[in-house]
């Protein structure tokens, strides 16, 4: 496969950013349609060279790409390429696919909104930059995607900016995941300091001309607590991104943006960041088995967190929110096992049947215009496209066979079975128990959507608007019905994507495998006990949800009393955002950092005098701000930026 | 272990910072008796002294010669930086003898904050003009700034406060954008003593080339940002009319004049200096400065002739202004050693001529506002001659200069600048300043009609009461026709002043 079509990759739905952004929308307004027509075909450009790219691996297991000299700054050279392996080109296809599928549903589903463009180049921004940090062979160039991933998260969290739970919840989401950043950048800064001097670092992962390259490091350069540090490092930026305990209380607020960026970059791809860094740095963690065990255990613990937590949520897309943590643990779990195939199994899995979800929920809502599932119900009989692949994607997250979940939870809790020992037969439990869980929240939430009476709708939610902005008019005051086929049509694609997903891997075939075997990964055997209970675990769930919701067995209100107290802990999420919110940003940084900084600036302060006696503006500056917020001070700067600018464009034209 | 530094061999020489300092120690004795005296007209007497011992000391140095560098050549004394510190002290002068007659109405506050804060913005100005080093350039720039900005604010009302933010905002915007051209030159040249960057840069220049040169020229055009700021040039002069607006009189006047002094003054030596004649060449100076001063000039000029409100009418004059002396700027990109002298002295005289002129039209609006305050429109101005007829003779003569009119200093100035440029083969901006001036004579000409017609308010107003006011009218109105009398003198110190700079 040529560099250029590799480089094209990312280059097209980078192009399709600048073109929506700097000339579409400046030139032809907000909503033109012309700015999804630019993102879908670049993105479709892109879904189709990452076939070329997986064939092209799946021939030659590895395709050799060179490495281009950018700067030269003594004996440090930053050679930036493209890195293009059996995990890599499974990262393209499931990152451009679930991306293309979701930019045609965008189509209908932001079709009234004013931000339309801007929506658009967002998302041809995001995209761009998840295939950055994917196709990167360079730690630099890998972290400048990994930020813009970041950057465009937040851009798109707080899309509907205006709303001040959408700005909260963007400005959460930066904070929290640049903490984990905060870690990532110190374990590429270890990496720097703990390289030995003989051998300049490059920062490469994979150079097959030099002696060692960065993922070769693991045990011969880097070794010991070192090596253990930079791991942990690395954990703690992919537990960010991915939204692992206790960095993953962004997440669920993140569901204020629109629902198809939910589905492209909370459920499939970007939070999917965390689990790909962690494998491709696998072989470091390889050999630092510390690190790999604190993995596992993470893993283990945030899947069983969340999902008791999704069991409780009332709001359909925070249920989806906390699935998504918890099936990320499982992706955790596995990576920490150093079971590489079966991670990556399940995120491929996963990233279809979530989207699919997602998209589902996205669809319910604009049928009814609440997220809310206690004003759903009985909408399978005038949503039964909605319907169906929603229980097609229950069906694949409850892992019942033969959707696609069940396939690579199966490796999952096999790999675990395997491992054996204590921390095998823990990570087994937790697991077995998360997946009892796991089938009883998606059931709890079909049932309370799509099954029993129609419960009103938004009209019934008169107190909560907080989803007033994503209502459109379709879904005021009528009754509910089914969405357009702009939105239909790409669900029920990655419905069948959700049933046959698995025959990648399928016993016996294992393709998948094969692509990663150069990394390590092995064919799994089928395990009869763990596939068994790993099934009896979601019928059990389905049968516990089934029993609650459907007006079957046992009534809510009757268990309701013995466990409100867990219910409440449940409800409250742990009091996690209370202790954050609490200790650390207001005891913590209120109540200290901003204590001692008032020494120098409150009525008490000692430099406050002093400083009074020219510090005539500060109390009017409010006041001040308030009367030139009118545009005109916008305008200066904007005249004398375009003056600056057409100077110089002046002597590029004519000078000389 | 580093060496003890020995003040000798990095040249401390507090001779050369004389004039600074006292200010400076002027400044901190103003808002020290602020603290104690209940009068404060005595401010305004201790800071009016204090710009005259500092002017003492700036003669003093103007007659011992050319200093040369002290403060590790940090510190430029030459006979071109005197000149405008003479000129920025003058300024201050004028703008203190006015100051009284509104702070005395207009503030209830904040009286040792005003007289400190000015003499500190004055300080920052001195040492701007005779910085030879980047790091000390924008250090100097920022002092007089932030002392601006408080004192653009000291009316604390919405509009005085509005527009002290504008300024705040607007100006941190362009010396970030001037920073970064430094940071270029910087870049490209390794050092930030100016006097050490023309040989950088001519070896730069010489290997050729526009891809060569574009750092160089975006680096230039960078800093251009921040000085064409500082002159209220367009297309940076956005600024200008809500400041002048809102802004104490008095302030809007010695900023007027003062800011664009400074401004003007690094622009020359920083061009001049640092990037000669082989990176003036390069910069394709002429071409670049003139189309400045086309936009400056013409966009002032018209966009004056529609206000309706005294103040704004001024600003927009400013910015006319600061288009001729542009005119100047470029003639200084023409090779010829006797055209570089010609076109630096030209901005010199004419500065200082403007200096005269526009303080003499605001102690007149001074003196004819209202005691309330008033609106600040030409209407108000109406029968102003009958109720002060020193107020009205001033604003006239003021006015008739700035048009460019003789008998006056700025007409001696605009032949000066015009007649540099003709000399520097740039006819064609002569021209246009000169249709240019037809022009302006409409809008400066409509005050003074409204001052001499009868009718209007007979208030009383603030000229009879304060002497100083009337000092500085008188003082600037008589500079103004001293000027336009009889040049010569004058004109010989701005040549010798210029001569700093001969190639």
């Amino acid at each position: 496969m040529p560099e250029a079509a590799v480089w094209i990759i990312i280059v097209a739905p980078l192009a399709a950013a600048v073109l929506n952004g700097l000339i579409i929308r400046p030139l032809l307004g907000p909503t033109t349609r012309l700015a999804a027509a630019a993102a879908i075909s670049t993105i479709g450009l892109s879904f189709l060279l990452s076939l070329w790219a997986l064939i092209a691996v799946w021939n030659n297991h590895e395709v050799i790409l060179p490495l281009h000299e950018v700067l030269r700054v003594d004996e440090f050279s930053l050679r930036i390429g493209l890195l293009l392996d059996g995990l890599t080109a499974i990262m393209l296809v499931v990152v451009t696919s679930v991306s293309l599928l979701v930019q045609i549903y965008s189509h209908g589903y932001m079709s009234e909104d004013r931000g339309y463009v801007r929506y658009y180049t967002f998302m041809a921004l995001f995209t761009a930059s998840m295939l950055t940090l994917v196709l990167a062979n360079n730690l630099i160039l890998l972290f400048v995607g990994w930020e813009l991933v970041g950057l465009c998260s937040y851009l798109l969290i707080g899309f509907w900016f205006t709303r001040p739970s959408a700005a909260a919840a963007a400005k959460k989401a930066f904070i929290i995941t640049r903490f984990g950043d905060l870690f990532f950048l110190i374990a590429i800064l270890g990496i720097f300091l703990l390289w030995p001097d003989d051998a300049p670092i490059t920062f490469v992962l994979n150079d097959p001309d030099a002696p060692v390259d960065l993922l070769r490091a693991g045990g011969t350069v880097l070794t010991g607590a070192g090596l253990t540090w930079v791991c942990l490092g690395i954990m703690a930026g992919a537990a960010g991104k991915s939204a692992q305990f206790p960095l993953h209380t962004w997440l669920p607020d993140a569901m204020e943006g629109p629902t198809p960026v939910s589905a492209l970059i909370h459920a499939a791809t970007m939070v999917a960041a965390g689990v790909f860094l962690v494998a491709r740095f696998l072989p470091l963690f390889d050999e630092a088995e510390t690190a790999r065990t604190v993995v596992a255990l993470i893993g283990g613990f945030t899947l069983v967190f969340a999902a008791s937590m999704g069991l409780v949520m009332t709001d359909i897309k925070r249920v989806l929110a906390y699935s998504t943590v918890s099936q990320l643990g499982y992706m955790f779990l596995a990576l920490g096992l150093g079971a590489l195939g079966p991670a990556l199994f399940h995120l491929f899995n996963h990233a279809f049947f979530k989207a699919l979800l997602f998209l589902g929920s996205g669809s319910v809502n604009h049928a009814t215009g609440t997220f809310d599932m206690r004003f759903m119900g009985g909408l399978r009989r005038v949503m039964p496209w909605t319907y169906g692949v929603f229980l097609i994607g229950s069906l694949s997250l409850a892992g019942i066979p033969p959707f696609s979940g069940f396939w690579s939870k199966d490796e999952i809790l096999g790999s675990a079975w395997s491992h054996g020992g204590a921390l095998g037969t823990l990570l087994f439990i937790l697991a077995l128990s998360g997946a009892v869980m796991t089938a009883a929240y998606i059931f709890r939430a079909l049932y309370m959507t799509f099954h029993g009476e129609y419960r009103g709708g938004e009209s019934q939610e008169s107190g909560a608007t907080q989803n007033a902005h994503e209502t459109h008019d379709e879904g005021h005051g009528g009754a509910p019905h089914e969405s357009p086929r702009v939105m239909v049509a790409p669900m029920v694609v990655l419905a069948a994507l959700a049933v046959v997903s698995w025959l990648a891997n399928a016993p016996g075939l294992h393709w998948f495998t094969d692509m990663l075997e150069p990394l390590g990964a092995h064919a799994e055997e089928i395990h009869i006990v763990p596939a068994a209970l790993g099934l009896a675990a979601g019928l059990l769930g389905i049968g516990i949800a089934a029993a609650l919701y459907r007006g079957g067995a046992i009534s809510a209100p009757s268990i309701s009393g013995p466990l409100a107290p867990l219910a409440r802990l449940l409800t409250r999420k742990y009091y996690l955002d209370e202790l954050y919110e609490g200790v650390v940003v207001r005891m913590a940084l209120y109540g200290g950092l901003w204590r001692f900084l008032s020494w120098f600036d409150s009525e008490k302060g000692i430099v406050d005098r002093a400083v009074n006696t020219f510090g005539v503006v500060g109390r009017n500056v409010g006041k001040g701000i308030r009367v030139v917020e009118t545009g005109q001070l916008q305008t200066s700067l904007t005249v004398l930026s375009i003056g600056a600018v057409l100077i110089v464009a002046a002597y590029i034209a004519w000078g000389g | 272990m580093p060496t003890p530094i020995d003040a000798g061999s990095i040249g401390i020489d507090f001779a050369h910072l004389a004039p600074e300092i006292i200010l400076t120690l002027a400044a901190i004795a103003v808002v020290l008796v602020d603290l104690v005296v209940r009068n404060k007209q005595i401010l305004a007497w201790l800071s009016i002294a204090g710009v005259l011992a500092s002017g003492v000391a700036a003669i003093a140095l103007w007659t011992s010669g050319a200093g040369g560098a002290s403060y590790s050549g940090v510190v430029i004394t030459d006979l071109f930086g005197t000149f405008f510190k003479i000129v920025l002290l003058g300024g201050t002068l004028l703008a203190l003898l006015l100051s009284p007659a509104y702070v005395n109405r207009r503030l209830s506050r904040f009286h040792g904050e005003y007289y400190g804060l000015l003499l500190l913005s004055t300080v920052g100005m001195m040492l701007l003009v005779s910085v030879g080093e980047l790091i000390s350039i924008l250090l100097a720039l920022e002092i007089q700034t932030f002392a601006l900005v408080a004192l653009i604010a000291l009316l604390k009302d919405a509009r005085s406060t509005e527009s002290a933010l504008k300024f705040l905002l607007l100006s941190a915007v362009a010396t970030a954008v001037m920073l970064y051209g430094m940071a270029i030159l910087f870049g490209l040249t390794g050092t930030t003593f100016i006097a050490d960057m023309a040989v950088a840069v001519e070896a730069r220049v010489e290997t050729g080339g526009l891809a060569n040169n574009l750092a160089l020229i975006i680096a230039a055009v960078l800093i251009l940002v921040g000085f064409g700021f500082k002159i209220s040039s367009v297309p940076f002069q956005m600024w200008a009319p809500p400041v002048y607006e809102g802004a104490p009189t008095p302030i809007v006047g010695y900023l007027s004049v003062a800011s664009k002094a400074a401004g003007f003054a690094v622009l020359v030596r920083l061009f001049a200096t640092a990037f000669g004649q082989a990176g003036l060449d390069a910069l394709d100076w002429p071409l670049l400065i003139g189309v400045l001063a086309i936009a400056s000039m013409t966009l002032g000029n018209i966009v004056a002739i529609v206000q309706t409100n005294v103040k704004r009418l001024l600003a927009y004059s400013t910015i006319a202004q600061a288009g001729y002396i542009l005119i100047g700027v470029a003639a200084m990109g023409n090779g010829a050693a006797g055209v570089y002298e010609l076109a630096v002295s030209g901005i010199l005289f004419y500065l200082a001529a403007y200096t005269v002129s526009n303080l003499a039209a605001f102690g007149a609006l001074v003196a004819l506002s209202p005691p309330g305050g008033g609106t600040d429109s030409i209407e108000e101005l109406t029968g102003g001659a009958a109720r002060s007829p020193l107020a009205g003779i001033v604003l006239t003569v003021a006015l008739i200069s700035l048009i460019g009119l003789p008998p006056t200093g700025l007409f001696v100035g605009k032949i000066y600048l015009f007649y540099g440029a003709v000399q520097g083969d740039l006819w064609w901006l002569a021209l246009i300043g000169a249709l240019n001036s037809f022009v302006s004579a409409y809008y400066y000409l409509r005050p003074v009609r409204r001052l001499w017609a009868g009718g209007g308010a007979t208030q009383e107003t603030d000229a009879r009461r304060s002497p100083s006011l009337r000092a500085s009218m008188a003082l600037s109105a008589a500079g103004v026709i001293a000027l336009g009398i009889i040049p010569p003198w004058a004109i010989s110190l701005a040549t010798e002043a210029a001569s700093a700079f001969s190639p």
